[in-house]
């Protein structure tokens, strides 16, 4: 256990527990933080439930952040736990009433519980709330399977509209019963209201207004709704969500002042000043706040306060996007006002309303045409002054995001304003919209403000939404621009292209990226120079966070023999190396190496190398197919070999996983894979552009054909086109989606153009060499070695010399 | 000073480590000269000798923090590192420890 000197623990891992966690540790990197987490997972992203109820997708791909995050950022995370007392005189808490955790500072983040009304039949089968992932899989599967043929959803807020969406998602057919008479009345007005009824009528969900539901008919699981009005409505799958309920329960038995939530002062300080609280739980100037954006800000000053940071939190603008396909709509402020402009066409669905009072623009409605949302939501935050409203909302519609002032919010879920965003590309030498979203985290929420980062960070580069990145940010140049000069004066190398192009002199950051387009475009005869390759592929095994490496050997189509399994145990055993891990893409992995033992090992193996370092053709994956498995359509083995022997060597853009599997049933996960071939009846499909990691993408189908030989050719032409064609670092998920589906199947499938694609592999394969061979044959002396012992060495004597002087 | 090793003994564009007086030193070999710094990355412990070099910096081979070779400067955030001297005396390199143990961004 860490030392109890001002150790922060924070209660809760919801989004504002994450960011309070992540606040506190940009302003401090040495406080140590604990994450204790009631729910059985990391902390995870609320907001994009709706869209996991849609899509199915698995909730993993909702993490806040990876695993090895918080390992990374010293944060202890407990996941699981509840703490069940307070102790704030000692500093000390107990966990599941077992254990003990000592603290300096406290962080309440323990969010809100469902609201479930106290009517009869609340508790019946069937009757879920909408909160966590749990819930999610339940209505998902009722309203999937068919058990439920009609579907009831009671609340028509922001959450419960996004419910009742997911679940006409699943072909369900479903009523929204709402108390009032009009939906999201907290941030709609009647006007956008009464278009909103009718725009999701035509996405199948019904709406019925002034229902007051009094009872959930049973009696062995729900049957449908009872109203005062005494009418009934039939479903069996109903969704409660009528807004949340503070969790206070913590604060109160630490005796706490609460009110609906934990009352707390501008600093986030509760009534004892030691324990701040942040989130759904907290109140602050009587305003619960249930909504992102205001969490971050919320986390930000409570992450000051626990630093002894002078910072006020003032309360915050509500603002809200209905994330509902078929349906734009986003809000900010009071939707009534002193004076309210609005432009409306009922015929199409469109209401845009700017709500003024005193002057200024304290709200804003857009339903059905939210151009110039961004602008319009950063002036009702920073209460802009308005002469003529309607003006302003049609000045809004022209004006992109580009247009916006720095300190205009663009990514609500992540708190990230348009200024950091280009400060990203001045001063964090980003250079695409993907790597200004890693760096600052912009768009990786809901991703409903994309677009905008995309434009934003066009602009800030220098160039239009379309124009490709640069390759070489520091010279502006871009790939196809350094790939014709290649061709053009015949470069072979990248200090050639350096000299001629200026080229990886300044930030050195593209110096692989140009060693690639260098060997794509000469065919791997170029002139290779390893200064210019990241250390993976200088010494060709993979860098581990301790400065070790982990070395997998080639194995076709996961097949190996057993004399290789025993040479890979010998190998362990000999060079007492730490792991030997079974991989995701069936190799086995040997972990935790010695650099200087890598050519030795290499030797006793006696197996190429698997390329697992590289952003080279992986594994290909395979399932037992025809040889042994009673389902196998297609001999999936056979054909993973074949891929691998024909692909092996070659470089990519980026890394390129494959899988073969034998039947539909798709053991090999080929559909998630870059490129996978699926056997099916009478053939192949063969697949592209497929993703498992962070964000789940079923491959695209290039092609289905008849034939084995047919289904390698297709897959074969479309790595040569992605080799060509890809920026670096862009894997096929990306790729495809960029140059389109139908462009990428007219160049593979074309006879010509596939033809040519396959020469050119064939070209660049003949002069492939398994890079492991340098154990005989290092292209440095010193390729594996540091320079001890060099020193000690007796010819040359350590000289004493003037005295050390720093030049710190 | 301090006898390191000679030319040869780090490839053109490429680091190399070693241990001097018990504190671990990358020699870099730029294109615009000899420099060295600590090899530890301050962020997560990176070995910089791993990292990719260009004319005025390094790279860290595990998170990309850059640092600048003569200054040892943190030009992407956070923490620097400690610069030390490099002499080529013909086919020799020796380099002179500075003093300070620590160095502010």
């Amino acid at each position: 256990m860490r030392g109890m000197s001002g150790a922060i623990v924070i209660v809760g891992g919801g989004i504002a527990g994450q960011a309070v966690c992540e606040a506190v540790r940009e302003r401090d990197r040495d406080v140590a933080i604990t994450l204790v987490c009631a729910e059985p997972c990391a902390p995870y992203d609320r907001v994009r439930l709706s869209e996991i109820l849609v899509s199915g997708e698995d909730p993993q791909t909702l993490q806040l952040r990876p695993p090895e995050w918080y390992d990374d950022h010293d944060v202890t995370l407990l996941v699981g736990r509840m703490v069940t007392w307070v102790d704030h005189e000692r500093g000390v808490l107990g966990l599941d009433d077992t254990d003990e955790l000592h603290f300096g500072r406290l962080v309440l983040a323990t969010g809100s519980q469902p609201l479930m009304p106290p009517i009869p039949g609340i508790d019946l089968a069937g009757v879920h709330p909408f909160r966590g992932p749990a819930d999610c899989d339940a209505i998902r599967g009722a309203a999937l399977a068919g058990d439920a043929r009609r579907a009831a959803v009671i609340g028509g807020g922001l959450l419960g509209l996004e419910a009742a969406r997911g679940i006409a998602a699943q072909g369900c057919a479903v009523t929204v019963v709402h108390l009032l008479d009009r939906l999201m009345e907290r941030q709609l007005d009647a006007g956008a209201s009464a278009l909103l009824a009718p725009a999701l009528t035509g996405l199948d969900i019904d709406v019925e207004f002034d229902r007051n539901t009094q009872q959930i008919i049973g009696p062995d699981r729900a049957h449908g709704l009872r109203f005062t009005d005494g009418s009934e409505l039939q479903a069996d799958l109903v969704v409660v969500s009528i807004g949340i309920r503070p969790e206070t329960t913590l604060a109160r038995t630490m005796g706490i002042v609460c009110d609906r939530g934990i009352i707390v002062d501008d600093a986030m300080r509760t009534s004892i000043p030691s324990v701040v609280a942040v989130g759904e739980c907290a109140q602050h100037r009587g305003i619960v706040y249930g909504l992102v954006a205001p969490i971050h800000d919320q986390a930000r000053v409570a992450a000051q306060t626990l630093l002894s940071q002078d910072a006020a939190y003032l309360g915050s603008v509500m603002s809200a996007k209905l994330k509902v396909a078929g349906i734009d709509l986003v809000c900010a402020g009071q939707a009534v006002g002193e004076y309210e402009a609005v432009v409306t066409d009922a015929a199409t669905g469109v209401y845009r309303k700017l709500t003024v009072s005193g002057g200024r623009i304290v709200g804003t409605v857009l339903l059905g045409d939210t151009r110039g949302s961004e602008a319009l939501v950063a002036a009702v935050r920073a209460g802009d002054l308005v002469d003529d409203p309607l003006q302003a909302l049609a000045d809004a519609s022209l004006a992109g995001p580009a247009d916006l002032p720095d300190s205009a919010q663009i990514c609500d879920c992540n708190g990230v304003c348009k200024g950091a965003l280009v400060a990203a590309v001045t001063e964090g030498g980003c250079a695409t919209p993907r790597e200004v979203m890693a760096v600052t985290r912009a768009g990786t929420g809901c991703g409903s403000c994309r677009p905008a980062v995309v434009e934003i960070v066009a602009a800030a580069t220098g160039g239009l939404s379309d124009e490709p990145a640069y390759l070489c940010p520091c010279r502006k140049q871009t790939r196809e621009q350094l790939a014709a000069r290649i061709r053009a004066d015949g470069l072979q190398s990248v200090s050639e292209v350096a000299n001629a192009c200026g080229t990886g002199r300044e930030c050195g950051t593209c110096k692989p990226a140009l060693a690639y387009l260098v060997s794509e475009v000469c065919a791997n005869t170029h002139r290779e120079e390893r200064d210019a390759r990241f250390i993976n592929d200088r010494v060709h095994a993979n860098i581990q966070r301790d400065g070790t490496f982990s070395v997998v050997p080639r194995m076709y189509g996961g097949v190996c023999t057993p004399d290789e399994l025993r040479r890979i145990a010998d190998v362990a055993d000999k060079y007492e190396v730490p792991l030997v891990k079974v991989t995701g893409g069936q190799r086995l992995d040997l972990l935790g190496v010695r650099k200087q033992d890598l050519p030795a090992i290499w030797r006793d193996l006696d197996m190429p190398s698997g390329h697992a370092y590289a952003k080279a053709v992986r594994t290909v994956k395979t399932c037992v197919g025809t040889d042994f498995c009673r389902f196998g359509l297609g001999d999936a083995i056979g054909l993973g070999i074949e891929m691998e022997k024909l692909w092996e060597g070659l470089h990519t853009p980026h890394k390129v996983k494959s899988g073969v599997s034998g039947c539909p049933r798709n053991c090999a996960e080929a559909t998630v894979k870059d490129i996978g071939c699926v056997a099916v009846e009478g053939g192949w499909q063969v697949r592209a552009g497929g993703a498992a990691g962070g964000n789940v993408r079923e491959a695209d189908i290039i092609a289905t054909v008849a034939t084995r030989a047919e289904a390698l050719r297709v897959a074969t032409t479309f790595l040569q086109y992605y080799r060509e064609n890809a920026d670096y670092k862009e894997r096929t998920y990306d790729f495809i989606p960029r140059v389109g589906l139908e462009h990428v199947r007219e160049v593979v499938l074309g006879e010509q153009s596939g033809a040519a694609l396959r020469e050119r592999l064939r070209i660049a394969k003949a002069a492939v060499k398994d890079p492991w061979l340098e154990r005989d044959d290092p292209y440095h002396p010193r390729q594996f070695e540091d320079l001890d012992g060099v020193a000690g060495d007796s010819r040359e004597p350590t000289l004493v010399g003037p005295p050390a002087e720093g030049r710190a | 000073m301090n006898y390191a090793c000679r030319v040869d003994d780090v490839p053109r564009g490429e680091g190399r480590a070693l241990t001097v007086d018990g504190r671990r030193i990358a020699i870099f070999r730029s294109a615009a000269g000899w420099f060295a710094l600590d090899a530890v990355c301050p962020h997560r412990g990176g070995p910089l000798e791993d990292g990719i070099v260009c004319d005025h910096a390094v790279i860290c081979p595990l998170h990309d923090r850059r640092y600048d070779l003569a200054s040892g400067a943190a030009l992407s955030g956070g923490e620097g590192v400690v610069a030390h001297a490099v002499e080529i005396r013909g086919e020799r390199v020796f380099v002179a420890l500075a003093t300070a143990q620590r160095r502010a961004a």
